[in-house]
């Protein structure tokens, strides 16, 4: 067992795959020679060859569209995006083709491709490069939509999606990558996560936080402030967006009555909203107080840090949100 | 060229023509047909040609007039009619329709309605079969229009970067629906977009099908010898609309009379048939009536097949290996 950044759990289970099936591999800007520019795949073109590791133009409709017509014909690519603010630009190639062949042509053929993206705010690194869009990617049938918040989710997931016959858009949040706080143990022998399972990251019995991604360790460290005057969480980490799991959440929202989504998108038709229609159609009778909603306000991210950091949700927020329907 | 390859052509592409000229009135007159419906007339030497140039397992992709491309990759023509009506016996289970052929088995990959976005697919089939290391070759199929969609201009450079193995071939019909080319393209010729990510590249008569033809093969061929990708303009011209409810007000008077008149594909494969291979009228006429039997026949199947069951519905979402959502 080894302790792992999120970013290497993610390397690893690369390599791994890389190294299971010759079908895999890895096309995107700068996931070559320059090791990809948060260094997820440092050393793959020595290991595994131009051919496997292909650093690309900067074209992501041609990215995405031709890691999707790859996936057509029996390979395995893994696209990678800069960011996911880079995958606006291939918005169609990646909903409306990777995610519709399979449909369109009656199950004819499969597409397994996966689109990773680093994606996420809070890096100062201005209004367009600083998207939490995943919700928007999770409104189509036919794109799994995953989004790990700790290292051993990271490997599992990440290995279920290269495995998958379809496409799925991985997202991986970039505050996360080398954070000491994430760093967890990693088992060394072959596992996997499914995708479309809830989990359970923590248990309580006086409020239920409904979240993914950094969502997770805001709402973990909400919940250890919250604890210490006799308030316990349980927080349900969704690690997939598409398919969703409810199963969790209505079974833990029947037990506190109460619920705060947590999420780092725009609030405004975000996860929270499906959440809470969701549980106001699945458990009514169970609902005790209004279902709170904390995440990124809606505005464009500005430059300057703590200008930046006050519009994302925070574990302060979290705390009050769930103060508010004790 | 031997007499039956060409009479293989010739009855192809008459083929085409009367089901799509079935497919016009099913749609206009009868309302069998719904959605778009893109019709191929006058631009059966392309498909014809060119298909009759690969090998198998070469792989095809094209935008949204693909009936043509459907019925010249061998789809019967039951299966694209039942298609177009929607029915549960269409090549795609009646899921696509008009703008969404495909069929796995003849890596005939689609039939795309978005204009360009498909060219990227055929880049990354390509991709894959220089991945592999085998030596198949994919025929990219687009319009005249298409080529001043960002698609066109990533996939080109990035096939050329690769070195892939992909024939691009424009179908340049001198018209992106309404909008001729010269008041769309800064670049009045095709080629020269090619040209300037150093793809080989050349204006092939489209009406011609042996030109058609000749262009094709030779360019697969160069793929095939790790040249990397070619570009083929086939000058031709389409005599219906853009799609059904098209009235072709754009195109100056006579224009489509004098490329029907001079330059039609079939007349000029008709003549060559009397004249170098000592058939006969009767000969043709014969073929005519067959493959008009072929197109009804095709109706009454799709006329008599079922509709796409209801709980249908939600197949095929996901692939199989997961449940959907």
């Amino acid at each position: 067992m080894a302790r792992l950044t999120l970013r290497e759990a993610i390397t690893e289970a690369l390599r791994e795959e890389m190294h299971r099936d010759e079908n895999v591999f890895i096309m995107g800007e700068e996931v070559g020679a320059w090791g990809g520019t948060y260094a997820v795949t440092k050393g793959f073109l020595e290991e595994f060859g131009e051919n496997r590791v292909r650093d690309t133009p900067i074209s992501e409709m041609a990215i995405a569209g031709a890691a999707t017509g790859a996936a057509m014909a029996g390979t395995r690519p893994i696209a990678e995006f800069m960011t996911i603010n880079f995958a606006f630009v291939a918005f169609d190639a990646i909903v409306n083709h990777a995610a519709k062949v399979s449909y369109m042509f009656n199950g004819q053929f499969d597409c397994p491709v996966v689109f990773r993206a680093p994606g996420g705010g809070g890096k100062q690194l201005g209004a367009t490069h600083s998207h939490t869009p995943d919700v928007i990617f999770a409104h189509f049938p036919g794109l799994k939509v995953v989004c790990p918040a700790t290292p051993y989710d990271a490997k599992g997931l990440l290995k279920s999606a290269i495995r998958d016959n379809g496409p799925v858009l991985f997202i991986e949040p970039v505050a996360l990558y080398t954070s000491p706080k994430v760093r967890d143990e990693v088992p060394e022998e072959e596992f996997t996560v499914p995708i479309g399972v809830s989990d359970v990251k923590r248990e309580g019995s006086d409020v239920t936080i409904v979240t993914y991604g950094e969502g997770l360790h805001v709402s973990l460290d909400a919940a250890k402030s919250l604890a210490e005057e006799g308030i316990e969480a349980e927080i349900i980490d969704l690690r997939s967006l598409q398919p969703l799991d409810m199963g969790p959440v209505v079974e833990s929202f029947k037990k506190t009555f109460k619920a705060v989504v947590v999420e780092f998108g725009h609030q405004t038709y975000g996860i929270g909203a499906e959440i809470v229609a969701r549980l106001q159609d699945e458990a009514f009778d169970y609902i005790d107080a209004p279902i709170k909603r904390v995440a990124q306000y809606d505005v464009p991210a500005p430059y300057s840090g703590e200008l930046e950091r006050s519009a994302l949700p925070n574990a302060e927020r979290v705390i009050a949100a769930v103060k508010e329907i004790l | 060229m031997d007499k039956d390859t060409l009479l293989d052509w010739y009855r192809q592409m008459v083929l085409i023509r009367r089901f799509e000229e079935r497919s016009d009135e099913l749609y206009q007159l009868e309302g069998k047909i719904k959605g778009f419906l893109h019709l191929y007339i006058g631009q059966e030497a392309v498909a014809v040609g060119s298909i009759g140039a690969r090998q198998e397992g070469d792989h095809i992709i094209t935008a949204y007039r693909d009936h043509g491309h459907a019925l010249a990759v061998g789809i019967p023509a039951t299966q694209v009619m039942a298609e177009l009506m929607g029915k549960a016996t269409g090549v795609v289970g009646g899921r696509g329709g008009s703008m969404h052929m495909a069929s796995k088995e003849r890596t005939f990959w689609g039939g795309y309605g978005i204009v360009g976005a498909h060219i990227s697919l055929g880049v990354g089939l390509a991709l894959a079969e220089k991945y592999k290391g085998s030596d198949a070759v994919c025929l990219c199929y687009f319009g005249d229009g298409a080529t001043n969609i960002g698609y066109f201009h990533e996939s080109l450079n990035m096939a050329a970067v690769w070195d892939l193995p992909i024939v691009f071939i424009c179908e340049n019909n001198k018209y992106g629906m309404g909008t001729a080319v010269e008041k769309a393209s800064a670049a009045p010729k095709m080629v020269d977009k090619a040209k300037a990510y150093k793809i080989p590249a050349k204006q092939v008569d489209g009406m011609d099908i042996f030109a058609v033809h000749e262009a094709t093969e030779k360019a697969i061929a160069a793929c095939r010898k790790g040249k990397g990708p070619q570009f083929l303009e086939m000058m031709t011209y389409r005599y219906e609309g853009h799609s059904i409810g098209d009235r072709t007000r754009y195109r100056p008077e006579g224009e489509l009379d004098k490329w029907r008149d001079e330059k039609d594909p079939i007349a000029t494969l008709q003549n060559h048939l009397l004249e170098e291979h000592s058939m006969s009228e009767k000969d043709l006429v014969t073929i005519d009536e067959e493959v008009t039997k072929e197109v009804d026949e095709a109706v009454k199947f799709s006329d008599e097949s079922p509709l796409p069951a209801l709980d249908s519905l939600f197949n095929h979402i996901y692939p199989s290996n997961v449940e959907a959502n």
